[in-house]
């Protein structure tokens, strides 16, 4: 059976499943979500935004929608995936199931919880209604994952609050019966002078069944909040990804978005700022290391909507073996949103003699005392560079490994929490094939 | 002095808006509006055509019928009814036999007011030059001094009545008839254009010109253009356009195709100058125009443009970098004012070995204007070294004008090193008040940084077509200061 038909066959089952009011607010999203799924296809190469991204792949298996059964897992098997040194709360899931044995939640000053709860409880009614679905775009994809949406992470920070932990939200899947969708669903909610810092991962645990995640997070961030949302994508080469992050900001708030893909078969990224209110900031930062035949597509969208703000954007890459990368980034500055500083850049080596590159700058620009740019380039390590290394006794490949490390650098020096930043250099040490024994 | 009042500057620009808005009248051989076969085969045997051209028309034409019209530009218009187009439409005076001296005298004083009479021209500036009105050329100046040195310089129609066997082999080889609709379009109704072949080992003594001007009311033009430059041989090519000022959109769809062989070099210039329509953005011509080069070995090919004119452009001068280390290059100057929209850019395609492209694209917009650069750098798996510099900077003049960039960037190949940087701002108040502190008013400083701005762009130009192209870009930007 078609991946769609069997999405359609389970909506009614999964509405069916007795514990829906048929009457909430949340339940006419869905449908009408789900209408919108119904009567548009998954996107194809046909369509401008995935030009050069085929799903084809991705939508061929035959994906259970309901996991059959609960699944549990050992901490000791998946401490790794943690970055477990760090004092936080955690929210985990494990094949879209929240584990409250994995978990570390808090309702105390402000609520880390579950969208399950968020959309059932009637204490959360007003909040739902006020923002649940309200930036996500329409489009398949999305509405998909709003029709099913069911379970994933909820936070809510009130005015005046700064979240002393950062928080960890962890979608497992362990792939035990058989190939499977999982589409969790986040809402963070950050009010007036409030900070939060979230780190989100997606993992499989399992080469022996496919997965296939397409999440969607919406973040409203209020009035001078700051809000550090970091992005782990670090999967088997079984999984694929589809993510979308739908960001709406208020006056003087700081939203800064960091995305670390360094596995997957698939994975791709869609980022949207909407900047309400003025002198605001939106910082993007992205680092892709690929190899084999991994697929990573970033496509930003920086909505200027107010005057005196500003968006900074830095994506790297390092493409080794087969691998591919699709950047596309747009920055849209509307005709009141004067004084606006937009920059963008986004630099990428090749490696592999296959690799492929497609980037997609973009500006669309109707307000005239802006100062906006885009730098795009696309090249190889200097020869000179690796040379000087070379004859200063540091063997080739850490030579290579070094350059590289400074390219990726700039986006590393963004990361706010330290255990964080020396978990993604390991990570990239190990990227790179490389032992790096010092300390940076 | 007195002061430089808003009511001056509207008066000023009432006056000064399109120079070449006035309309000659010359009688006209014009075919009845609408496309059909019957009239392919019309225009096909008024100009006396072979019958495998005939066919290729023809061909075109049912390929044509099939396509749809594309719409992913950036850029609002009503669709042309392609039935109410004549699709013909020509002097009546022209002869085959022509001379100087044979053509009317009407249509001489057209070119006076556009500023080349030809015999002036042929005097003093050593240029050679093919007009072309409405669709059917009407002098080709030089022609001698080019046939010393073995130079053809015709128009198309010409062409293919003494050089076939030319005509057959290249036609259709850069842009095919089924490249896009407007192309193909233009394949199937083409009534005239420029043919130029350069021998072997020659460098054209002189710049080569056409001029298109559309004349008639509720005709399009359509005309096609071929430059060949053989082995090792160098041209450098000027293209000149305008219109009446009319309350009606007019199509322009034209094809020009380059061929640089083995170590040649073709520099192709245009400043396009249609009418742009009214104040209001009544009116004007729609550019749709497809201009491709194929790049040989050691070849070159380099576009520069100047747009000042046409309601909307739309177009894509681009380069196929086929032969090893040949070479690209596409300067470009748009400005757009009042309700003018312009989606360019150019393409370069990287096919062979140690291929170069540089693109420099310097955008102005102004009043309710949208002006968009649109490009694409594509370097193929198998082309080792590939070297692009891309530049887009554009200007914004008023808060209710867009400036847009949508670059595409693939690159297969990883020996390639491409740059990218684009940029868009205003003019900087500390620019204009430096001005206006040493005497210089508003209006001139802006015009002075401007051409300040495309610099890079003017450089490129030919000696005689740069002093025009920045008097244009004056012209046009005039009235714009908010």
């Amino acid at each position: 059976m078609e991946l769609k038909e069997k999405l359609v066959a389970s909506f009614m089952a999964f509405e069916n499943r007795g514990n829906v009011d048929l009457d909430s607010k949340v339940h006419q999203v869905r449908t009408e979500a789900f209408e919108f799924f119904e009567k548009n296809d998954f996107p194809t190469k046909r369509d401008e935004n995935w030009k050069y991204t085929s799903l084809k792949s991705v939508l061929k298996h035959d994906y259970n929608v309901f996991p059959k059964k609960e699944n549990t897992l050992e901490f000791k098997d998946v401490k790794k995936y943690f970055i477990h040194d760090l004092d936080s709360y955690k929210i985990v899931f494990i094949d879209g199931v929240y584990s409250s044995f994995l978990s570390e939640t808090t309702h105390e000053g402000f609520d880390i919880c579950l969208m399950s709860s968020a959309l059932k409880m009637e204490k959360y009614s007003g909040v739902m209604e006020k923002y649940f679905n309200k930036i996500a775009p329409k489009e398949t994809l999305t509405s998909l994952n709003t029709a099913f949406a069911d379970e994933g992470a909820y936070i809510k920070i009130g005015n005046n609050t700064v979240v002393p932990r950062p928080i960890q939200v962890i979608n497992f899947s362990t792939g035990a019966e058989k190939d499977i969708i999982i589409q969790p669903r986040n809402l963070v909610i950050v009010g007036e002078n409030s900070q939060v810092q979230i780190i989100e991962r997606h993992q499989s645990l399992t080469e022996d069944h496919k997965t296939f995640t397409n999440s969607v997070t919406e973040i409203f961030a209020d009035k001078s909040s700051i809000v550090d949302y970091y992005k782990i994508q670090n999967d088997l080469e079984t999984s694929s990804l589809i993510d979308g992050t739908y960001i709406e900001q208020q006056e003087k708030s700081v939203v800064n978005v960091s995305t670390f893909s360094f596995g997957g078969k698939l994975t791709r990224n869609n980022l949207v700022f909407h900047q309400q209110g003025s002198r605001t900031e939106s910082n993007l930062n992205g680092i892709s290391i690929l190899d084999g035949k991994q697929h990573v597509d970033n496509q930003t969208l920086v909505k200027h909507n107010s005057p005196d703000c500003e968006s900074n954007e830095m994506y790297k890459g390092i493409y080794a073996g087969k691998s591919k990368g699709v950047f596309g980034g747009k920055i849209i500055v509307d005709q009141i949103a004067q004084r606006i500083n937009a920059f963008q850049k986004n630099n990428s080596i090749l490696i592999g003699e296959k690799s492929e590159i497609n980037a997609k700058p973009q500006l669309e620009i109707f307000a005239d005392d802006v100062k906006c740019s885009h730098g795009c380039t696309i090249g190889q390590l200097d020869e000179d560079a690796l040379f000087y290394l070379q004859s200063r006794g540091i063997p080739k490949k850490e030579a290579k490994a070094l350059l590289l490390f400074a390219f990726g650098n700039d986006v590393l020096e963004k990361i706010k929490i330290p255990q964080l930043k020396s978990r993604i250099r390991k990570q990239i040490a190990k990227s790179l094939k490389v032992n790096l024994e010092f300390e940076w | 002095m007195s002061k430089y009042t808003e009511d001056d500057l509207k008066k000023e620009l009432e006056v000064q808006e399109y120079e070449y808005g006035f309309y000659t009248d010359i009688e006209s051989d014009t075919f009845p509006a609408g496309l059909s076969e019957d009239i392919i085969k019309a225009i096909s045997k008024k100009k006396d055509e072979p019958q495998w051209l005939t066919d290729w028309r023809l061909d075109a034409y049912r390929i044509w019928k099939e396509m749809e019209e594309p719409d992913w530009a950036n850029v609002n218009y009503e669709k042309p009814d392609f039935n109410a187009i004549s699709y013909y439409s020509a002097p009546k005076s022209v002869d085959p036999n022509k001379t100087l001296d044979d053509v009317d005298p009407e249509l001489l004083k057209t070119f006076e007011k556009l500023g080349i009479s030809l015999d002036e021209q042929k005097k003093l500036s050593g240029v050679a030059v093919d007009i072309i009105v409405d669709s059917v050329s009407v002098a080709t100046t030089f022609k001698k001094t080019l046939g010393e040195k073995g130079i053809i310089f015709c128009s198309m129609s010409e062409a293919v009545k003494e050089h076939p066997e030319l005509v057959r082999k290249y036609l259709g080889t850069v842009v095919p008839k089924t490249d896009n609709f407007y192309a193909a379009l233009n394949s199937a109704v083409f009534t005239d254009g420029s043919f130029c072949y350069i021998p072997k080992g020659v460098r054209c003594p002189m710049e080569l010109s056409t001029y298109f001007r559309i004349n008639e009311g509720g005709t399009g033009q359509f005309e096609r253009t071929l430059v060949i430059a053989d082995e090792s041989s160098y041209v450098s090519y000027l293209e000149g356009c305008t219109a009446p000022a009319r309350d009606e959109n007019q199509l322009h769809a034209a094809v020009v195709e380059l061929i640089s062989m083995d170590d040649a070099e073709i520099k192709y210039s245009t400043v396009q100058n249609w009418f742009p329509g009214s104040k209001e953005g009544k009116g004007g011509v729609f550019n749709f125009v497809t201009k491709r080069g194929i790049c040989h070995n050691r070849a070159k090919i380099s576009w520069t443009q100047v747009e000042t004119g046409s309601a909307i452009t739309w177009k894509y001068p681009s380069c196929i970098l086929k032969g090893d280390d040949s070479v690209g290059e596409f300067y470009s100057i748009a400005v757009t004012n009042n309700y003018q929209q312009a989606d360019t850019g150019t393409k370069m395609i990287h096919l062979g070995n140690n291929t170069k492209s540089t693109i420099i694209s310097k955008g102005v917009s102004a009043g309710f204007s949208q002006n968009s650069y649109r490009g694409l750098v594509h370097i193929s798996p198998r082309a080792k070294n590939a070297r692009n510099f891309s530049q887009c900077d554009s200007l914004l003049m008023g808060d209710q004008c867009g400036a847009h960039t949508f670059p595409y960037i693939e690159v297969k190949n990883n020996t390639a090193k491409i740059e990218h940087e684009a940029t868009t701002s205003k003019i900087g108040e500390e620019q204009l008040f430096y001005c206006n502190q040493r005497g210089i008013n508003t209006e001139k400083a802006i015009a002075l940084i401007v051409n300040g701005f495309s610099k890079d762009v003017l450089n490129k130009l030919p000696m005689e077509f740069a002093v025009e192209a920045q008097k244009l870009l004056e012209i046009s930007l005039e009235g714009s200061v908010g």
